[in-house]
Formats: structure tokens, C-alpha cells, sequence
């Protein structure tokens, strides 16, 4: 599989991460090559092997309902860019 | 051209818990912003979600009672995208493999039809946080308590054809999931919110049509409106030779219409895949068998026992099931009144549902318990006091003045059965009005309830109907 500049700008914008014109086409070949290489694993027959979610041949464990935590809202805010009221404050995200 | 409607619901139902589905912070609600927001539903570095077992079993438990298959094994996976009120860029939901397969649920229509609706699946997640939109300085302001509230998505097959199945299908999973105990079922909270696709295609036409998400329903009212304005909206575009386009539209209660939300024809692409953070969930059978056994009679269940054990009409037992709090009423009083099913079945749904709907009030608030109505009742069927005069004493224990003895006894409102005494004051009035008297026997019969009213006059109500109308006969009839 090969990309091209537009699926390179696609991907980016749903990752929200900037990419200049000049890296666009770097990340094109760059990234095309990382896919044949991982296309390289579908000559593997796996027609016998169940789909797997985790590495780990694990279960998940239940934690019991309770609550343990307490607001540590001070600390949390003390890094956040702006905070007012409480609230996190971001830029506007509806017009 | 006719059209067919076609709706299917996604319903997410905030489950109960005390912590969150994947941390130890509390869910409870209406608490300062961001003081319930842990550094695991902030999305910080480095921290390990953890699964909260009781949301896992308040799934099944819904599984269970809409007969849906429980998958041994589930998979929670990474929706992406941006938005701040999900600090992590991700939510955590279940996609390909989710906890409560397909399943069903009847509903009954006001018609006294049932249909059986499909429910494609439920899957477990978390909820996102609250961006609030007032001016911050040109920001947005965003609490993040609510994020990591575990979510239970139930998602219907497409078999709802109208507005109105759509309503009575979502006042079904409401009821049950209060039922259930797994919801507290509060609309204005939030705890129960509902999204529509809603598609139109030509009657007797099998493909679906193109569909739309209505967003923003929080009211069984709303849901109704909604979508039929989208109906509406749908089939003017179709018959204008337009097409409909997939979107999500948000419904604007105040001015009364559907809009897009989405301006750009912005694809979503989710990118789903397993959550490294998170191993599969296994239950097993004795997991499963264990929490059916906690399933309590489910609405249908008692709606049909209310219907052969009480002998209720359909209609008086949807009524009387509607919640199980109301059913639980109807029943306690029904206890207290000693065996006067009928009565009570009449007083709930007459007088006191009046009552209550008048004040604005919910069942588990009324000023009248359960144990006092169906006291009171006892007393209309013991013959202490009239149905006439059991409506004073309602209206006294509604402002708080006691149970229905006590009040019986200070107003002295107890029933006259002494058939001398009522004799008597029957004798005093047909003397009192010999020219009513004379008429009466000179064929005017009407008369007769003029000198029921006297004896009830004199007696302020408190004579047994029956008996007077009996001695009164007799003594008019003999001469």
C-alpha cells in the first residue's frame, strides 16, 4: 500500500498534528515503506489463530466500586494553562 | 406517494455506580467542577485505567432481562478524536467484540398492540466531560467530573416505525433500567439520554433509506417532536426531488426545529482499535447464572401477574407498572386496604394520581403513603366512612393531617350504620316535608333523591348510602 501526499494530510489532521509541505512528501514514502513492510505479515496463514486483543494472554481484572480518590483539583490546575471558576479553560470550540 | 418511517434509538444510560468505570473518583452528581476528576480521567501520562466490576454486572443484569446473549469474551477499544471535553483524545467503548449481544423487548402500544423490538447490541464506555459555552473570555469552560461515568449504550435494530413506538420504546428501557436498579433514570441530570436515526422510504420499499442522527433528546416529549419534524423535513426534501443527507442534526427545543451540526461533509474515522490498556473480559457461566439471580420481576412479568392476580385491565396494569416505584405502591396499599383490590386500584389512579400530577409530584413523593391510603381504604370497606366522605379525609391526609383513623376520629366523620338512628332522622324529615311526601306517593318519584340529599343533610354526609336508600324505600312504600 502506498500513500499519497493527501492521505499523509488526512492522517495529520485527524491527529492534529501540524506536517509542513516540505515534510508531506518525506512522510508519504517514509510511511509507505513502514506499511510494505508490515504488509510483508499477511503472507502468514492465520486462518487457524483467533484474533487477538492483547499481547499478554491475561484477563482483565474488576476492581471493587469504591471511591478512593479525592479532589486534587489545586495540583491538577496548578499546570493547566488557564483555569477560571474551576474550569479548565480551552479555546472556544463552537461557534 | 405514502412513506414509511423508519427510527432506530441509541439510549445511553448512565449506570449507578459509586466510582467510575475505569477509577476510584466519585460519579455523584452536581459537585463542584473538576474536584471529581482523577488523574486517570484527566488522560495524565502514565496512568492504567481499571475496570469497575459493578459496571460489568449492571451490564449483564440488562443483558439478562432483555434476553440478550452475554459475550464470554469482550473487548474494550479506542474511539478517537478531539474534542477537550475528552482530555485523552480517545474515549474508551467497546466495538467489534461488546458485553451484551443481540437481544429484545416488547413493547405495548395504546392501541393494546404489542411489537417486539430488536436490540442490535449494549456495549459499556465511559462519558465524556461538560464544556459549558458561556463567554470565558472568547474560551470555553470545561468540567471533567462527569468523564469516566460508565455508560451503557443500548442500540435498537431499525424496527421502530413512528415517533410514537420510538417514545414508548424508550419509556420501556427507561422503566427498566430503573427496575433493574442500574440507572437512576434522571433525565435533567443527564443519567438518560437518547439519539435517533430517523430515515423515510417509500411504502413497500425494503432498502433503507438514507438516515440522519438527531442529537440532544432529553425529554420523552422532545424525542417525539424531533423526529417527527425530521419525518416532516425528510419527505418535503425527497418529494422537492432532493436526497437526504447523512448527517447529525441537533434538535433546537426552543425553536422548534432540526439543524445540522456538522457545516462540512467531515467524515468521521474513528480509528478504533483494541485499548492496549485494557485485557479482555472473560465471564464466565456461574458469573452469568450468578447475576440472574439477582434479576428482580421484571415490568412485563408484573403487568401480567397484576393483570390474573388482580385482575386489572391491560390498561390498568401499564398504568400501575409505568414504574416500579408506582407498582411498588399499588401494591404496599393494596396490603393495607385488606383485600379491597379494586378500590385501591381506583383511588391510585383516580384520585391520587390527580393529586399528584396537579402538585407537580413524582409517586415517591407524595404526602399520602402507600400504608395510608390503603389504611383509608380499609375503612371505606369496613363501612366506617362513604366513599363520598373518604374523599374529605383523602384531602386531610394530603395537607398533612394524619392517617386516616386519626382523622376519621377528630372530625367525627365515622359512617352512621345504626339502622335505629337512621330510622329515626328518616322519620323526622318525611315530617318535616309532608308536601313532598304527599307528591312523592301521588307518583312523583323523582322526589326520592330529594329526601336522600335531606337525610345526608342532616346527617353531613355521614349515613351509609345503602342503608338509607333501603329504610327510605321501605318507609315511603308503606304508608
Amino acid at each position: 500500500m502506498v500513500l499519497q501526499r493527501s492521505d499523509v494530510e488526512k492522517i495529520a489532521h485527524l491527529a492534529r498534528l501540524a506536517v509542513s509541505e516540505e515534510e508531506l512528501a518525506a512522510y508519504a514514502s517514509s510511511l509507505s515503506d513502514i506499511l510494505k513492510f508490515v504488509e510483508r505479515m499477511d503472507s502468514a496463514d492465520v486462518s487457524r489463530v483467533a484474533p487477538m486483543a492483547h499481547p499478554l494472554d491475561a484477563v482483565q481484572r474488576l476492581r471493587e466500586d469504591a471511591v478512593r480518590e479525592s479532589s486534587q483539583r489545586e495540583k491538577f490546575q496548578a499546570i493547566a494553562p488557564r483555569v477560571e471558576a474551576g474550569l479548565y479553560l480551552v479555546p472556544k470550540v463552537i461557534e | 406517494m405514502s412513506w414509511e418511517t423508519v427510527i432506530g434509538l441509541e439510549i445511553h444510560v448512565q449506570l449507578a455506580t459509586k466510582s467510575k468505570i475505569f477509577s476510584a473518583a466519585s460519579t455523584a452528581y452536581g459537585a463542584e467542577p473538576n474536584t471529581q476528576a482523577c488523574a486517570i480521567d484527566l488522560g495524565m501520562p502514565g496512568v492504567l485505567p481499571v475496570l469497575n466490576g459493578e459496571a460489568v454486572r449492571m451490564a449483564v443484569k440488562f443483558g439478562l432481562a432483555v434476553e440478550a446473549r452475554i459475550a464470554p469474551r469482550s473487548v474494550f477499544a479506542r474511539k478517537n478524536y478531539f474534542y477537550p471535553d475528552l482530555p485523552k483524545g480517545y474515549q474508551i467503548s467497546q466495538y467489534e467484540l461488546p458485553i451484551v449481544g443481540l437481544g429484545h423487548l416488547d413493547i405495548h402500544l395504546d392501541d393494546g398492540a404489542s411489537r417486539r423490538i430488536g436490540i442490535t447490541r449494549a456495549h459499556l464506555e465511559e462519558d465524556a466531560g461538560k464544556s459549558l459555552h458561556e463567554d470565558f473570555h472568547g474560551c470555553s469552560g470545561i468540567d471533567l467530573n462527569r468523564a469516566g461515568t460508565p455508560l451503557l449504550e443500548i442500540v435498537s435494530e431499525p424496527d421502530l416505525r413512528s415517533a410514537r413506538e420510538a417514545v414508548a420504546y424508550m419509556k420501556k428501557i427507561h422503566a427498566l433500567v430503573r427496575y433493574l436498579e442500574i440507572c437512576d433514570g434522571n433525565m435533567q441530570e443527564g443519567s438518560f439520554r437518547c439519539d435517533a436515526n430517523v430515515s423515510v422510504r417509500p411504502a413497500g420499499q425494503t432498502a433503507l433509506g438514507t438516515r440522519t442522527e438527531l442529537k440532544n433528546l432529553n425529554s420523552f416529549r422532545f424525542v417525539e417532536r424531533a423526529i417527527n419534524l425530521e419525518v416532516e423535513r425528510q419527505i418535503d426534501v425527497l418529494e422537492g426531488g432532493g436526497s437526504v443527507v447523512q448527517e447529525t442534526r441537533l434538535y433546537d427545543s426552543a425553536r422548534d426545529e432540526t439543524r445540522s451540526m456538522r457545516s462540512k461533509e467531515e467524515a468521521f474515522d474513528y480509528r478504533y482499535f483494541p485499548d492496549p490498556d485494557l485485557l479482555p473480559v472473560i465471564l464466565d457461566e456461574d458469573y452469568i447464572e450468578a447475576v440472574r439471580e439477582t434479576l428482580p420481576e421484571l415490568p412485563d412479568a408484573r403487568r401480567e401477574r397484576f393483570m390474573y392476580e388482580y385482575g386489572l385491565s391491560a390498561y390498568e396494569a401499564d398504568v400501575l407498572t409505568a414504574s416500579r416505584e408506582m407498582a411498588d405502591y399499588f401494591e404496599a396499599a393494596e396490603r393495607a386496604s385488606d383485600g379491597e383490590t379494586r378500590l385501591t386500584a381506583n383511588w391510585v389512579m383516580g384520585d391520587l394520581m390527580g393529586a399528584l400530577n396537579k402538585a407537580g409530584l413524582d409517586i415517591t413523593e407524595s404526602p399520602v403513603s402507600a400504608q395510608m391510603l390503603g389504611g383509608m381504604i380499609r375503612r371505606i370497606g369496613d363501612e366506617t366512612i362513604s366513599g363520598k366522605i373518604a374523599k374529605q379525609v383523602f384531602a386531610a391526609m394530603w395537607q398533612g393531617e394524619g392517617d386516616a383513623d386519626e382523622i376519621i376520629e377528630q372530625k367525627g366523620l365515622k359512617q352512621v350504620t345504626d339502622s335505629g338512628a337512621i330510622e329515626q332522622i328518616i322519620d323526622g324529615i318525611l315530617a318535616a316535608n309532608p308536601q313532598q311526601l304527599e307528591q312523592y306517593r301521588a307518583g312523583k318519584e323523582k322526589l326520592f333523591g330529594f329526601f336522600v340529599g335531606q337525610v345526608m343533610k342532616a346527617t353531613q354526609g355521614k349515613a351509609n348510602p345503602a342503608q338509607v336508600n333501603a329504610i327510605l324505600k321501605q318507609k315511603l312504600s308503606s304508608s
